[in-house]
């Protein structure tokens, strides 16, 4: 089975059906999702900020994310469980959405960006945790992960707009 | 004048006329007003979970408004200027809309709130402002936010 052939079935599915044609759950899941980008990706940017070392210079980076970074993977899980409902409604075209398909790129590519992250500069955060400027590499990952969110936002916004769509 | 002929008047200025005739414009000031939205929102939080007890705690308050506050501000005029832009390629069918009226008497409230009740909180002797009523101040700040932000959404869906 394809990727699209699995799409074009989820879509037969009686929970896709409903959920496409419903007049409340529609709307108020997309609106639960856009909002909880205040939760995740609000504080998501407060952290790549503090790695820049342009906000919050004076609280150590380790206390930033022991204190916030519970609420981004909150913000996450709501992200992740809304946005699959979302396309859980409309499968087979989003699936050939080019937007959604940049949008899962660059959420892979996010990803990456962490686990990076987490394999490498985050691992010596005590040696430069009170640094109002942390480290080159740090600072790389925040920069970084602040291009790819914004990519994702505008590539997640535009899947309302079907100007490339391929005929399926 | 009205407000009607004010809100049609905006809508049939060039501006009004370039962003409603652009099939990118539009879209493309959304994601500005989005990409906005995200960081108002990460910096109204981290100060409303401070008051909370639920995000930074060994902080003191008012160090954290000061060191959230520039991006509170520059959010905050990135959110009005493209909000505007988006106003006046749709004003009529705004004037008609109440969630786009909740969401502007909500907005000035809660910028109301921010710059005299919760600047005040947070610069106050830290023994002045006891514990509940910091958890008071940062609830109040979080429901005029959101109600704005709920209401921004429910403008799209006419």
């Amino acid at each position: 089975m394809s990727l699209l052939e699995f799409c074009q079935w989820l879509g037969t599915t009686q929970g896709s059906v409903a959920l496409h044609e419903s007049i409340w759950a529609y709307p108020i899941i997309e609106s639960v999702h856009v909002l909880t980008l205040c939760l995740f990706l609000g504080l998501t940017v407060m952290l790549d900020l503090r790695l820049l070392g342009v906000t919050m210079v004076r609280t150590p980076a380790s206390e930033v994310f022991q204190r916030l970074l519970p609420w981004t993977i909150v913000g996450f899980a709501v992200m992740v469980a809304t946005g699959a409902l979302l396309f859980f409604a409309i499968p087979v075209k989003t699936y050939l959405n080019i937007f959604f398909r940049i949008k899962v790129a660059f959420l892979l590519l996010a990803g990456v960006n962490v686990a990076v992250f987490q394999r490498t500069i985050s691992r010596s955060m005590q040696r430069w945790d009170t640094d109002p400027v942390p480290p080159f590499r740090a600072r790389l990952a925040a920069a970084l992960s602040l291009v790819l969110w914004a990519g994702i936002v505008v590539a997640g916004r535009m899947i309302a707009y079907n100007w490339f769509e391929k005929n399926s | 004048m009205s407000v009607l002929s004010f809100f049609t008047w905006c809508e049939s200025t060039w501006l009004g006329d370039a962003i409603r005739d652009s099939r990118w414009l539009f879209p493309a000031i959304e994601s500005v007003h989005l990409l906005g939205l995200a960081v108002i929102g990460g910096a109204v939080l981290v100060m409303n979970l401070r008051l909370l007890g639920l995000g930074i705690r060994r902080q003191p308050v008012a160090q954290l408004w000061r060191d959230t506050r520039p991006w509170l501000v520059g959010s905050l005029a990135v959110m009005l200027i493209s909000g505007m832009l988006l106003f006046t390629s749709e004003a009529t069918k705004l004037y008609y809309h109440g969630a786009f009226w909740v969401k502007m008497i909500s907005l000035l409230l809660a910028m109301l709130y921010t710059f005299t009740v919760m600047r005040k909180v947070a610069l106050a002797d830290p023994g002045r402002v006891g514990p509940v009523w910091g958890r008071a101040a940062a609830l109040i700040s979080i429901l005029l936010w959101s109600t704005v932000g709920v209401c921004g959404r429910w403008i799209g869906f006419s």
